[in-house]
């Protein structure tokens, strides 16, 4: 079963998400900021990273940045989940390495549609 | 498959109040001169997670009004905008305001959105007045230009994605794979662009495709599947007529003559300098001990180290027990050792465990201290004073229920020092003082207590207003001598009411005596020390729980009872000439240049003591709701910590006793209610203050 690490600093959005994605049948390992993320993509095989842009610590942008000059996350897809209002944050999470983004707010359906679009 | 949301409501509640606390407390803190990037990121990390959170579980209102917010803090964060102390003052009010909102929803009730409306509009007002910013929500609409795809078969795409497209963990075959979704799939890859093997790079993309799809998807569907590689990628998408629709034949790849063709929005988008690079993430975590939320009376967060170290506790105990039960089936004599041994170890644990079962319900008091610095921050504004808060020993601990309990009497107190203790900037210049008032909460433990002191270096009790205050309210007359300890105690007392001067900011019906009151009830106590032109320090003590009491064992006869100690003022012999005997038949104790009604313990009891007369016994004087009374009793005993025990739960409540505890030889004693005791002799306010002048008078 595929493995999901939920990176978020809001406790109920990384609860939401990790419920959703337990439901849906996959793996999922939460963290709450960039740093704490970074230490369990490192001590575990992750096959999507999903993660909050805004948060202590380290942010989502860093936290990119750090997972792609890993080896083991060359190619893992990862996916920023942003606010709409966060326009140049999109590129700059591109530009760090992210695969893609899913806009909040989204719901449990939402976002299963869109890991569907990178795990198929 | 569906989720219910509801259940992530509670934690997002929490999250929020936890959120909103941090935006004030980060926004009292700011100093708009030298502006600290890490704090605006604080707030902003709040304001954005309610937001995402209120919008993902269904609170529109509240996200609608944390966009706002949002977009100016975010213009703040990247430096495009100049903070000024009146936006500090927005941003706390929309603070209260998005906690109303959400205590409203978390109660089940509808938002108020008037105030939202208000401040929102104040929002939306400074950034219109911004040329061009606040741009963002546009990007994310598509573009409509396709009018409809009826007439259309289908879409013609050709994808040449950047050489790098695989290293952002983009997939081509899995884009492929979503198109399918849409329709019928032709793709042919157009492998013009793939090196010779020598210099061929593996990790890199060198393939474009053409692709057509029939469907009849709109083209906006098409360009979701794009959307993340659109801005690196070569895409063209064309709508495919009709009659083309059969036609299987592909057209060469190299002349297709295919301009990139990027969708109007996205240029915009990607045209948006970076501009965030303020958001230096790694500088200082923030500080743990952040998680604990507010103080509800329902239920109690208690930290998993504290919980453990009771189980581990509990584990030990029964050790014991299980070691003693074993002992105990065939005893003899030459095992008392290991018995007494046990015994030992039974009495450590018990103790132990007594303690661990105590931390639980024990709380740092910052919970009670954290609404000081926005309280000083307001207030202060209010009365055009300069006031610095400093807290001490937040982490100090002590029981919940008197948290609780003591919030208000030390808001109270605190209003008091800034209104009437810090003097104005133009006076504490004056006075040849800094303008900048203090105002310190300091909490310690000192013995079973807890001390919490508020102290101010302002003006100090003025002695002489107060005395003449109080002799004009009939507190004192102006014959009587009083040391400065006694005046500063007149701001306690009842009837003592500075209603001349009466604010919109202490004088709001709560008098002091009802401070002292409050802090009575809880087994506490109040004291003010001051120095004129020094500052004020208004000193409360409390117990660490409410559920243990130092008391003083008294006996009367066999019984053995217990004053709270501290409502014991003294305890003297008396001697005839300190008894007057007034009018009404009832004695009272000339107590220096007070006179206090004498009570007999065994008389309201109806116990029988040592002996009936005064000089036998011993006086004890003790003060409950301002009164003062003596009570006879035979001996004075051992002072020590006792365990409450509720008489009402147990039998049912009696009057003039609070409870009762079990003595260390295994008999029950009783807990005086000194108020409770004042009533039952028959000393009433009223009484009091007749025998107090008359005899005064008499003695004078």
């Amino acid at each position: 079963m595929a493995t999901i690490l939920a990176v978020d600093d809001s406790a109920s959005m990384r609860q939401m998400v990790a419920f959703t994605l337990k439901g849906a049948g996959f793996d999922v390992i939460e963290a709450g900021d960039g740093q704490e993320a970074l230490e369990k993509a490192k001590s575990a095989s992750v096959d999507l990273v999903l993660s909050d842009v805004n948060m202590p610590v380290m942010d989502g942008i860093e936290l990119v940045k750090n997972l792609r000059t890993l080896p083991d996350y060359k190619f893992t897809p990862i996916l920023m989940l942003t606010t709409e209002s966060a326009g140049d944050k999109k590129s700059e999470g591109k530009n760090a390495g992210a695969t893609g983004w899913l806009v909040k707010p989204f719901n449990p359906e939402q976002l299963l549609a869109t890991i569907k679009k990178v795990m198929g | 498959m569906s989720v219910d949301l509801s259940q992530f409501h509670q934690v997002f509640f929490e999250e929020s109040n936890e959120g909103l606390d941090i935006m004030e407390s980060a926004l009292l803190g700011i100093d708009l001169e030298n502006l600290d990037s890490e704090k605006i990121n604080e707030i902003f990390r709040a304001a954005h997670s309610i937001k995402g959170g209120s919008g993902t579980f269904g609170f529109q209102q509240i996200a609608d009004f944390t966009h706002v917010v949002e977009t100016l803090l975010d213009l703040i964060r990247s430096d495009q905008f100049k903070m000024l102390s009146q936006h500090v003052d927005l941003f706390l009010q929309s603070v209260d305001c998005m906690r109303t909102m959400i205590n409203q929803i978390e109660d089940g009730k509808d938002c108020d959105l008037e105030q939202a409306g208000q401040l929102k509009a104040q929002f939306e007002n400074i950034l219109a007045n911004l040329d061009g910013d606040s741009d963002s929500d546009a990007v994310t609409e598509t573009k409509n230009d396709d009018s409809s795809s009826d007439d259309i078969s289908g879409w013609k795409i050709y994808f040449k994605p950047d050489a790098d497209i695989l290293r952002t963990g983009n997939e081509p075959v899995r884009m492929f794979r979503e198109l399918e979704e849409l329709g019928r799939l032709e793709v042919s890859a157009d492998l013009s662009g793939l090196p010779d093997l020598a210099s061929l790079e593996p990790e890199a993309c060198y393939l474009a495709w053409n692709i057509r799809l029939f469907s009849s998807a709109e083209r906006a569907a098409v360009e979701e599947v794009f959307e993340w590689v659109v801005d690196d990628s070569e895409l063209s998408i064309e709508p495919m007529a009709a009659e083309a629709s059969d036609d299987s034949k592909f057209e060469d790849p190299s002349q297709a003559d295919v301009v990139s063709v990027t969708p109007v929005a996205e240029v915009a988008e990607t045209q948006v300098p970076a501009v965030e690079k303020v958001a230096a993430a790694d500088s200082q975590p923030k500080a743990a001990a952040k998680r604990e939320t507010k103080t509800e009376s329902a239920s109690i967060r208690v930290a998993t180290d504290k919980v453990d170290s009771l189980i581990n506790m509990v584990g030990e105990l029964v050790i014991t027990q299980s070691m003693l039960g074993e002992l105990g089936k065939d005893f003899a004599i030459e095992r008392l050792p290991s018995l007494m041994e046990g015994l030992e170890q039974l009495n450590n644990h018990t103790r132990e465990l007594q303690e661990s079962v105590m931390r639980i319900r024990m709380l740092p008091i910052s919970f009670a201290f954290s609404r000081f610095p926005r309280l000083v921050h307001d207030m202060s504004k209010t009365l055009g004073k300069q006031v610095e808060l400093e807290l001490l020993g937040e982490q100090t601990e002590l029981d919940k229920t008197v948290m609780e309990r003591i919030g208000d009497p030390l808001v109270h107190l605190v209003r008091n020092s800034l209104d009437h203790g810090i003097e104005s900037p133009e006076q504490r210049v004056a006075a040849g003082k800094d303008e900048m008032g203090k105002i310190t909460l300091n909490a310690f433990h000192q013995g079973g207590n807890i001390v919490i002191q508020i102290i101010d270096d302002g003006a100090g009790l003025n002695r002489e207003r107060i005395l003449s205050k109080a002799i004009e309210n009939g507190l004192v007359k102006e014959s009587d001598y009083l040391n400065d300890e006694q005046i500063h105690d007149l701001v306690f007392r009842p009837g003592f009411s500075t209603a001349a001067e009466i604010t919109d900011i202490s004088g709001r019906g709560v008098g002091m005596d009802v401070v002292r009151r409050n802090i009575q009830e809880l087994n506490g106590s109040v004291e003010v020390e001051s120095t004129p032109g020094v500052g004020s320090t208004f000193t409360i003590r409390l117990p660490l729980t409410l559920a243990i009491l130092d008391g003083q064992l008294i006996r009367v006869g066999s019984d053995v009872y217990i004053f709270p100690l501290v409502s014991i003022v003294e305890s003297i012999q008396s001697y005839d000439q300190m008894i007057h005997r007034v009018s009404s038949g009832c004695e009272v104790l000339r107590l220096r240049d007070e006179y206090v009604p004498i009570v007999r313990l065994w008389d309201i009891f109806n116990v029988k003591p040592d002996s009936e007369q005064l000089e036998d016994g011993l006086l004890v004087v003790v003060e409950g709701d301002n009164i003062k009374i003596a009570v006879l009793v035979d001996d004075l005993l051992a002072q020590q910590q006792v365990v409450i025990k509720s008489l009402q739960d147990n039998y049912r409540s009696v009057e003039g006793i609070s409870g009762a505890t079990i003595l260390g030889d295994g008999t029950v004693s009783l807990i005086l209610d000194i108020s409770g005791l004042i009533q039952l002799a028959g000393v009433s306010r009223e009484d009091y203050k007749k025998i107090v002048p008359e005899d005064g008078s008499q003695a004078a």
